[in-house]
């Protein structure tokens, strides 16, 4: 009984956090039909966010749900208006620039901060569940994703820049023509994109530590995620994360993490030949 | 005028590269020959992108993967067997047999430009995963340990065909690299020559009116794909021979994006650039890695090839996008014009 429950736990925590890693890019790639190659370096740069203030003693939760998402978001408006802008239309060129980001940002990440893992412990300490023993921070982590999702879902329902988003998304020359400033939205967009990932790459620091390449353990499973899941932004993000960290938490637990990321890319290959345009190419279509 | 000036080019190259292969062994030093030796190596895995990317338009992003499994593949077999040929065989086999595999998946679901970049790199860097967590002395294939993130060294080099006892040496390697390069440049001209090579780029120009001609662009590209993977084994297999040793930062980001900006910085849509783009590179990145000055000028203890590599794949996006063998043949040619005019 307790170890259906840990299995559930656990499967529950490999989606969320495939979700948490993955939808800073959902959202880029929605609006603009760009992946982000340097997603994984603003995930890195999220962690440095956390750890390095506080190591300087400021408090672990100011600095991961404020400074990371903030620091991080101001950088992609930064990077946006610089790399991203004079390259739009032109999607492989700005996949390659972000690709030359991201191998710049790892440079530049060991040359100013070295190679060595840094590290800060788990807050919340650990609970017991018959004979076996689970972190809180599991639980926060899948709360914290849940919560997320559902702010960005009513953020782009509900308000009036999540329309102008949507509308953007939908008809870029249709919005422009009815008097949006595209460009701004873009902007505001690839920065809401930095900062979801800057957050996520937060809230992962304390479990995983945080080193200059660390973006390289991330990707591969957040490319997967997003390209699975399709355009759609939420509705992409959540249905393929289910899907993969299901089959990639089952399999781990009958063999090894490391088969279990192939089976998620097995599964995620077999999947495209059936719906070369994700999940919601064909399903969920019109959602968000 | 444009295909003879080519062909007289290609005689050009052949020329120089037929007395390169038998003049340069007694004239450089052994150390500049090992190096050169590399080099060609490089650029047989870069021209296998130019071919892939360049003329079949397929975003293999991955491409290392395949100079990887060729490199892995030769290890393994060169272990167990000893003599060289069939191992070099199964090093352009294996990579083929994958890339047939996941290019069926790919090309035949009709993924996207995009989704293809990602899929192919992705699947480096679950290889990369994957090869790291074999170190245990449980993970071998008949008498070779795959070693995980410490690879896998001591590898027997190539040997005279069907004689083990006759492995070659420096010069001989040199000349076998300097060859395969003249190989592999020439074949894939003639490919491209061809009709075959004329369907690519009619697809990659626009794959809708390929398909309503009656090709099957499909078909096509998967072959394209298999045998650009073949080609990149193949260098896999020489580097593997060279250094004695295969490890699995081949499948790494680092090295994928490397290639990537190899292609770029020649010339993509181009062989020569490829080559010029992969010696410019690697030199580079050797003469930073050697200098002091520059660093310290800079205040730092070294400079990190991922700094360099990123700098120059945004600065020729943004500034240079055709790469530097289309800009300088652009910048000839207008000359002339001014000139004739």
């Amino acid at each position: 009984m307790d170890y259906a429950a840990i299995f559930v736990i656990q499967v529950a925590y490999a989606i969320a956090s495939l979700a948490l890693i993955s939808v800073g890019l959902a959202v880029i790639y929605g609006m603009m039909r760009v992946i982000n190659f340097a997603h994984g370096e603003f995930l890195m740069l999220g962690g440095y966010a956390v750890i390095l203030p506080v190591q300087a003693g400021v408090n672990v939760w100011f600095a991961m749900l404020v400074i990371a998402p903030l620091a991080v978001g101001l950088f992609g408006v930064v990077v946006e208006r610089i790399v991203i802008r004079p390259l739009y239309g032109r999607v492989i060129d700005t996949v390659l620039a972000t690709w030359g980001l991201s191998l710049l940002l790892i440079g530049l990440a060991s040359a100013a901060l070295g190679y060595y893992q840094e590290g800060s412990k788990p807050p919340l300490g650990s609970v017991v569940i018959g004979a076996y023993r689970e972190s809180v921070y599991t639980f926060f982590v899948i709360g914290i994703t849940a919560a997320i999702m559902l702010a960005l879902y009513v953020g782009l329902k509900r308000t009036r820049f999540g329309l102008l988003a949507r509308g953007t998304m939908q008809n870029s020359a249709m919005a422009a023509g009815l008097g949006v400033d595209t460009g701004k939205v873009y902007a505001a967009t690839f920065g809401l994109g930095a900062a979801l990932s800057g957050l996520a790459g937060g809230i992962l620091a304390p479990i995983s530590g945080v080193v200059p390449v660390i973006g390289a353990t991330y990707i591969a499973k957040a490319f997967i995620t997003v390209i699975s899941g399709g355009a759609t932004v939420l509705a992409g993000t959540a249905s393929a994360a289910t899907l993969l960290g299901a089959v990639n938490q089952v399999v781990t637990f009958l063999s090894t993490p490391v088969v279990g990321e192939v089976a998620l890319l097995a599964a995620a290959i077999i999947l495209l030949r059936l719906l070369p345009a994700g999940i919601t190419g064909r399903l969920f279509r019109g959602g968000i | 005028m444009s295909n003879r000036a080519s062909s007289a080019g290609g005689i050009v190259i052949a020329a120089l590269g037929v007395a390169a292969l038998i003049g340069v062994p007694y004239v450089v030093e052994l150390f500049t020959l090992v190096d050169v030796a590399v080099y060609c190596i490089l650029s047989i895995l870069a021209l296998s992108l130019a071919f892939v990317w360049g003329y079949a338009g397929i975003l293999s992003f991955g491409q290392s993967a395949f100079f990887g499994l060729g490199g892995y593949a030769y290890a393994m077999a060169v272990i167990n067997l000893g003599e060289s040929t069939v191992p070099v065989l199964a090093g352009i086999l294996v990579p083929m047999i994958f890339a047939a595999l996941l290019g069926y998946f790919m090309i035949y679901g009709r993924v996207s430009d995009v989704y293809l970049a990602v899929i192919t790199l992705t699947v480096s860097l679950i290889l990369y995963h994957l090869i790291n967590s074999t170190s245990g002395p449980e993970y071998t294939i008949g008498r070779a340990r795959l070693g995980g993130h410490n690879g896998v060294p001591g590898l027997p080099p190539i040997n005279v065909p069907g004689n083990a006892s006759a492995p070659l040496d420096y010069a001989d390697t040199f000349r076998l690299s300097l060859g395969a390069l003249l190989l592999v440049y020439f074949t894939l001209r003639a490919v491209i020559a061809s009709r075959f090579g004329r369907v690519l780029v009619a697809i990659r120009e626009n794959e809708l009116r390929a398909e309503l001609l009656g090709y099957d662009s499909r078909r096509y590209k998967l072959m394209a794909f298999t045998l650009g993977a073949g080609i990149a084994g193949f260098a896999g297999v020489l580097f593997a021979s060279w250094g004695s040793f295969i490890g699995p930062s081949v499948f790494g980001i680092a090295f994928a994006a490397q290639v990537i900006v190899w292609i770029l910085v020649g010339g993509l849509g181009t062989l020569g650039g490829a080559v010029v783009g992969t010696v410019l590179i690697q030199y580079l990145t050797t003469w930073l890695g050697q200098t002091k000055a520059l660093p310290a000028m800079l205040g730092l203890s070294k400079i990190d090839p991922s700094l360099v590599l990123g700098i120059v794949l945004i600065l020729f996006v943004l500034l240079v996008p055709s790469g530097i063998l289309p800009t300088l043949r652009k910048l000839l040619r207008s000359r002339q014009a001014a000139a004739s005019a």
